[in-house]
């Protein structure tokens, strides 16, 4: 199957489904995360309808394009889409992280089949992604591979072993994709972005009034820093325009000669009035109150 | 009994079993974190440099890559020194690797007490405990380039993760060429009925002396060689404490998490008798050569002969 040219307005409906997905998989589990799953819905819609060659009812394809989820905890949103392109049944979404349930608290390699790796531990899925595109490069074949990393993931000194070395292998049948939501566990990630009324107390991050972090770990210039480990960074301004991330994803596919970082600016827990730039619902359900609130904002 | 009079080191056997499977049509990778020089995989990346990745100091980035390579059907090898390859890549061994069960091979040198000059630094006595606290991978310690190269046949043609352990230090070659390695099966280098001398890798020379020394004192050691610890030799084991009622491990790594650990604990479960342990506890290594550090540390022929006398001290116990 290639990937249909589905319209902006299905890609609006289907993301709309995809954010109710996610309120029912955390309210099932009274756990999980809200957050990052909705900075990244967008992402992912655009990619499971618009980008990916992909065949839900034949995951082990072997000339499929892969996706690794780098950000292995944002489940709820992977799984939303998923289920929708119908990997499996929706049912599931109500066995979230229950034991032994298809729909395991972070992602698992094979289950539900077309999770291409197992993660949760952020750091890890560029690496192999690296090694899925060598191998399609040395066995002659033109998928591509598309690795959907956190601001927690450029992190990791691992994100940064495998984009020097992808960079050096001029690995061009690999795009990363940064879901740059600025907000992670602890709070925010970078001095631009934290609260308007709370000053810089000391450099390298301090602990504001609410015990959120402010400035935990800057990621800025992160655009040079992909450039100088050879990457070309294609910048998406709205990290929710489907037309801006398929135009971006497209072109990050065509590009050659090295790999392709898309820095997707969004916002965390978008769609969510309540959740929306709030570490708060990073880890963490809404209670029931706030559930029938995000049912409403998220209404057809 | 065995011969043991050539000395070949263990590592030197991955280049060429690596050239010879690729050539028997084996679709075999090699990841490479600047040490395959060392651990001789550049062998094999002189043969087939389409397949080897080199990704320089960064062995948490090559698990990853190796893992990546391996889901698409490839059978992938790294190597790296056993301090950093389980030392640094730990958690990407249990995520890419364990969890998933993919198809790596991770064939790690330099291990032990006898890497030697460098040190504590590189001297790793931890990373069989590491390995093995993962359930699904594999665990292989060759005693000789002769079991080396069949044991890395053998992972390479058996699915799933394996950890295969290796040293830089020539070892006394005790297996001929009609040896067979089997996975899950101990071999036995020699009949005894007082004691059972097991031991892993350069140890197993050093059993194989000390049982020498046994037998001018009127003591019949049996010798085990140790060298698949998961899948582990149970029936050898348990035969082992039933048929000669003591035991001793002896091996180059912490007794804790190691060999040491792994015996007692069958032992314990399944056939009760008394057990001695040589090997490394409760603190770091040290520089010098392998004979001076193994002697330092007593890692010897005698301090194996000495336990072996106090585990059958103990049967009356």
């Amino acid at each position: 199957m290639v990937a249909t040219q589905t319209s902006v307005d299905e890609l609006k409906s289907i993301a709309k489904r995809v954010r109710r997905n996610i309120i029912r998989m955390v309210v099932a589990a009274n756990s999980g995360h809200p957050g990052g799953s909705l900075s990244a819905a967008d992402i992912l819609v655009t990619l499971y309808f618009r980008v990916l060659r992909h065949d839900p009812k034949n995951p082990d394809w072997p000339d499929r394009d892969r996706l690794i989820i780098s950000k292995g905890h944002a489940t709820p949103g992977v799984y939303g889409v998923m289920g929708e392109a119908g990997y499996f049944s929706t049912e599931e979404f109500d066995n979230f992280r229950t034991p032994n349930a298809l729909l395991q608290g972070h992602v698992v390699m094979g289950k539900p089949a077309g999770v291409e790796m197992s993660g949760g531990a952020l750091g890890m899925g560029l690496s192999f992604s690296l090694g899925q595109a060598l191998a399609g490069k040395l066995d002659g074949k033109d998928y591509h591979v598309f690795c959907l990393l956190s601001d927690g993931d450029c992190q990791e000194g691992q994100t940064w072993e495998a984009a020097m070395a992808a960079g050096h292998h001029k690995a061009d049948n690999v795009t990363a994709i940064v879901d740059r939501n600025h907000i992670q566990n602890d709070g925010y990630s970078d001095y631009e972005h934290f609260p308007d009324g709370d000053q810089p107390a000391k450099p390298g991050g301090w602990v504001m009034a609410d015990n959120h972090t402010a400035n935990i770990m800057n990621l800025e210039p992160l655009s040079a820093k992909w450039e100088a480990f050879g990457w070309n960074v294609i910048h998406v301004r709205d990290g929710h325009d489907f037309e801006a991330i398929t135009a971006a994803l497209e072109e990050a596919r065509a590009h050659t000669g090295q790999p392709t970082v898309v820095i997707c600016e969004t916002t965390k827990g978008k769609g969510v009035s309540f959740m929306e730039h709030n570490p708060d619902f990073h880890g963490k359900a809404p209670d029931k109150e706030q559930t029938e609130q995000a049912y409403r904002e998220l209404a057809d | 009994m065995v011969q043991a009079t050539k000395m070949e080191a263990t590592r030197a056997a991955l280049g060429p079993t690596l050239i010879k499977l690729r050539n028997e049509g084996l679709d075999i990778v090699c990841v490479d974190a600047d040490l395959g020089y060392s651990t001789s995989a550049v062998k094999f990346g002189r043969e087939f440099p389409e397949r080897f990745f080199p990704v320089g100091v960064a062995e948490q980035n090559m698990i990853g890559v190796a893992a990546g390579l391996a889901a698409t059907g490839k059978i992938a090898f790294c190597s790296s020194f056993a301090v950093f390859a389980p030392g640094h890549c730990f958690d990407q061994l249990r995520m890419a690797v364990a969890q998933p069960k993919t198809n790596v091979k991770l064939v790690a040198s330099h291990a032990g007490l006898v890497t030697g000059e460098d040190g504590a630094s590189a001297q790793s006595l931890e990373d069989i405990g590491l390995m093995l606290s993962m359930p699904t991978f594999n665990v292989i310690v060759p005693a000789d380039s002769v079991e080396a190269a069949q044991a890395i046949e053998a992972a390479a043609r058996t699915d799933g993760p394996f950890y295969i352990r290796t040293m830089r230090a020539k070892t006394a070659v005790v297996h001929d060429e009609s040896y067979r390695f089997q996975l899950g099966k101990w071999s036995r280098l020699r009949e005894g009925s007082d004691v059972t001398l097991i031991a892993i890798a350069d140890m197993v020379k050093v059993a194989l002396d000390a049982a020498e020394l046994l037998s001018s004192d009127g003591i019949n050691a049996r010798v085990l060689n140790a060298a698949s610890l998961r899948p582990l030799d149970r029936e050898a084991i348990v035969a082992a404490a039933d048929e000669t009622g003591a035991i001793v491990t002896a091996e180059d790594h912490f007794v804790h998490g190691g060999l040491g650990s792994l015996v007692a604990g069958v032992v314990a479960e399944e056939h009760p008798v008394p057990i001695e342990f040589v090997g490394m506890r409760d603190r770091y290594g040290t520089s010098g050569t392998s004979e001076q550090v193994l002697a330092f540390f007593n890692l010897t022929p005698e301090a194996v002969a000495e336990s072996a006398k106090k585990a059958i001290d103990r049967k009356s116990e």
